[in-house]
């Protein structure tokens, strides 16, 4: 290649790069696409969230739990959403916000561990899997090099990004780069544990990187810890060229007992936060290139128990919004009088297809080899 | 004759060298480190003069069940029901919510100073241990007193008998609030604490199968607590005592037999034992020698210094592939620390709090699976932690502000308080390495680190362990 050649095809890349640098102008794939996951640690209720009003089942499965028709928020004439839930109308009315119901899968595992342990990896029931999909994902194809990280956690529990990703975690990005400075990164290998610290010790000091900068953002982030949460991730997408992945995470939704006030409150964090996470993205032209996804170990029992409370059950909704979703509901909605032997729902969307809308239509990747099966994407992008 | 019994004696120390032998240095060093917070010069030669078993057999015969710290005064008064809050005005339930939150904070420092201050470490990591098996969290239970109730419970049985321990903890308070058994009762029976005595305290994940799950959650029904004294109480009237099946044994089962029939399977005892091999020998228990074990403490009747006998005089256990295999927990870290380089504290709560930020918050553990501990004890974040916690505490011998100029914060003034606590703390570096000299073939090297340092030390004695303890070679045990 001689000069001539040299300039004109970096000149090319140089395009390029101001193209992806302005994704609202295009409907691409890649990593420039980000992914926020939202976990709802402890399982959350789907039909006390996206509630089927109009089937007398509903009622007569929760005498004392069920939300009562005037309140619901209507969506349709069968389907509404919890009153808590209301921040969420206006996207719902944008047409931004999909909402997945009966997400689940086969054999479902009732044990809070075993079960989101199945989702991060997105294995089988029986089937036990070292790593997690996103981990296995960005094994096959990592984030360019200059990203400051494949991922990033706010908060703890690399869930879906355990065992292989360049992934950290961090509580909120000033607290990081100030003590970023302590890390010391030394290229060596030995037992597990010390390979395990100096691999940390690599990926902060990257990070660190990466991250340094500040947003000023002129949106109000809610109180709390979740509002917190949500204003870290917002300045983790601000930070150029920044992560393909965020994962943040809200509970504990294990309303085994007094259900009805704790799950009201922990949804009016929730929707509070992901508005809040839609004006911070909007603000940094992010929000057509961004996919914030729900997701949760299971649902829970159809039918209430004797503590004002639900215990483990299966199937649930899910929320996917951004500014190339397309609104509107997916999936069936419940079943309630399929139940199993243990009074749970069937499943009608396999969690598996969530990930493959995320690998398939949202990162333009095959989705099969990180999913190990056929999954269909759900359908809700704008591709 | 003399020498020829001189020669047998001689033949048999050969024939079995390992158990005959002193410990030595490094492998004393290694026992109680793993069973203790970082172990002093003096006790390590002391037990390197010991053979294997002499020094388990003097680890388990040293522990102590009863705290030496005073507990909170308020441990003493007798139980009051929580007060039903929607009731209260705005001012009372503000106050009550102040109480319990401050309780919960004497709560941690009365342990945290425990832990600073006992002789008997393997008494502490046995409590620690069972109360990320059996948790409970202030969080939910949010009554103090229970939860203090409950931690005397693990004690009394820290290093008693399994089966005894779980029998007490199935009717204890705290758990039944927890895990909410209390309003678990017939015909509507809660499946929670049920399913967690399956798959977290007994026989482990996929041992069981959810009917077993339904069928004992039964068999709990009625047991609940006394409003008036806060102990356990059986409300006959609530408990489901028709038929139950539970693992094939059919019977009108209450939980105690339910708990038996637990304990009867080889699952259970496995379970425990492998959980003791992570805590105390390595990540990834070698499954036949815990079958072994298992065997033994079944056999034993579930005495815990069975298990930890066979685990700590076992040869895995001074493998040197399993030396420096462990990431400290956030209290090694922050009590190991101060122990090491004694350093006096006057006020524990900071100390518990900074191992809270650590990811070890006492007593409130982050879910009913407890702390997952091992490497997850690692990520960027508490890795940055630790080293800044690390830094502060060696920041301190230099000189502060003059006594009189400090004044004394205000008990929930937390932030004044840390401060405080890192103010007064002392590191008397002459008198600390001083200990070394005269000792010849003991660095502080091989009493500081597990393992030699990952980073080139450079400088004095004092620069050299500056950078010791921050390397990633101090974050191993």
């Amino acid at each position: 290649m001689n000069r001539r050649e040299f300039l004109a095809a970096s000149g090319a890349a140089t395009v390029a790069v101001a193209w992806g640098a302005q994704p609202a102008a295009a409907a691409t794939t890649g990593y420039g696409n980000v992914l926020v996951l939202v976990e709802l640690q402890g399982g959350n209720d789907g039909l006390n969230t996206v509630i089927p009003f109009a089937d007398p089942a509903y009622y007569a499965l929760r005498p004392q739990l069920a939300i009562s028709r005037g309140q619901v928020l209507a969506l349709d004439a069968a389907t509404g959403l919890h009153p808590a839930l209301q921040p969420l109308q206006a996207l719902w009315q944008a047409r931004e916000l999909a909402i997945v119901q009966g997400v689940g899968y086969p054999d479902a595992n009732l044990s809070h561990f075993r079960s989101i342990e199945i989702w991060d990896t997105a294995s089988r029931s029986n089937e036990y899997l070292p790593d997690g999909w996103l981990a296995r994902v960005f094994k096959a194809a990592p984030a360019p090099p200059e990203y400051a990280a494949d991922g990033v956690v706010v908060g703890s529990g690399m869930g879906p990004f355990a065992g292989g990703a360049r992934a950290v975690a961090i509580t909120n990005t000033e607290q990081f780069l100030r003590q970023a400075r302590l890390a010391q990164p030394v290229a060596a290998a030995g037992s597990g544990a010390l390979a395990h610290i100096l691999k940390t010790e690599r990926e902060v000091a990257q990070a660190a990187a990466g991250l340094a900068g500040n947003h000023a953002f002129a949106t109000a982030f809610p109180a709390g810890a979740f509002g917190n949460a949500v204003r870290t991730a917002a300045q983790v997408i601000a930070a150029q060229p920044g992560v393909a992945a965020v994962k943040i995470g809200l509970g504990s939704f294990d309303t085994h007992r007094g259900q009805l006030a704790t799950h009201a409150r922990l949804l009016q964090e929730l929707a509070g936060g992901l508005l809040a996470l839609k004006s911070a993205l909007v603000e940094l032209q992010r929000w057509d290139s961004a996919l914030v996804m729900t997701y949760s170990e299971f649902g829970r029992r159809a039918t209430e128990n004797g503590s004002g409370g639900t215990d483990h059950g299966t199937a649930g909704a899910h929320f996917a919004m951004g500014g190339r979703v397309r609104g509107g509901l997916y999936g069936r909605p419940p079943e309630l009088t399929r139940l199993d032997r243990n009074g749970n729902l069937p499943h009608a969307v396999d969690f598996r297809d969530l990930y493959a809308t995320v690998l398939g239509d949202w990162w333009g990747m095959s989705p099969q080899r990180a999913l190990g099966g056929r999954f269909q994407p759900v359908g809700f992008i704008r591709t | 004759m003399m020498r020829r019994v001189f020669t047998m004696l001689l033949c048999g120390l050969l024939a079995s060298p390992v158990l005959a032998r002193p410990l030595g240095f490094d492998d004393a060093r290694h026992l109680l480190n793993r069973t203790g917070f970082a172990a002093n010069p003096p006790e390590i030669t002391e037990f390197s003069r010991l053979t294997r078993e002499a020094a388990v057999a003097r680890l388990l015969g040293w522990t102590a069940r009863a705290p030496a710290v005073p507990a909170p005064d308020w441990t003493q008064m007798p139980y009051e029901p929580p007060p039903r809050l929607p009731q209260l005005s705005d001012e009372a339930r503000k106050d009550y919510q102040r109480q319990l939150i401050g309780q919960g904070r004497d709560l941690k420092g009365w342990w945290m100073a425990e832990m600073l201050t006992t002789t008997s470490p393997l008494t502490e990591k046995m409590v620690l241990f069972w109360h990320n098996h059996f948790t409970s969290s202030l969080r939910k239970v949010r009554m103090p007193l229970l939860i203090y109730r409950q931690h005397m419970t693990l004690r009394r049985h820290a290093l008693g008998n399994f089966r005894e321990l779980l029998h007490a903890l199935a009717r204890d308070p705290a758990m039944l609030i927890y895990l909410d058994g209390v309003a678990s009762r017939k015909g509507q029976p809660n499946e929670n604490f049920s399913r967690e005595l399956m798959e977290l305290f007994t026989l482990g994940e996929g041992h069981y199968a959810e009917q077993d799950v339904k069928e004992a959650a039964r068999a709990f029904t009625g047991w609940s607590i006394d409003r008036d004294s806060g102990e356990f109480l059986f409300r006959r009237a609530l408990h489901d005592d028709g038929v139950k099946t539970v693992l094939g044994v059919s019977g009108a089962h209450d939980g105690a037999a339910v708990i038996e029939i637990l304990l009867a399977r080889p699952e259970t005892a496995e379970f425990i034992v492998a959980k003791l091999w992570r805590e105390f020998v390595s990540a990834e228990p070698d499954m036949d020698e815990v079958r072994r074990i298992a065997g033994l403490f079944r056999a034993g009747a579930y005495d815990i210094r069975v298990a930890l006998r066979e685990l700590l005089a076992g040869d895995a256990f001074y493998a040197p592939r399993h030396r420096a295999g462990l990431v400290k927990s956030p209290v090694d870290i922050v009590v190991g620390t101060l122990r090491q380089f004694r350093m006096t504290v006057a006020d524990p709560l900071p100390y518990a709090l900074a191992a809270g930020r650590l990811g070890q918050d006492l007593f409130a553990p982050p879910n009913v699976k407890g702390w997952p501990g091992g490497a997850t004890w690692i990520n960027a974040t508490t890795l940055l932690s630790r080293r800044q916690f690390l830094e502060s505490v060696f920041r301190s011998n230099e000189p502060g502000m003059a006594p009189a100029m400090r004044t004394t914060p205000a008990a929930d003034d937390l932030r004044g308080r840390q401060q405080r606590a890192l103010d007064d703390l002392r590191f008397d570096d002459v008198a600390w390495f001083a200990q070394f000299r005269g000792a010849p073939g003991q660095d502080w090297q091989r009493v500081v680190l597990a393992m030699p340092p990952v980073a080139a030390m450079a400088g004095d004695d004092a620069a050299a362990l500056r950078l010791a303890v921050q390397d990633a070679a101090y974050q191993l045990k």
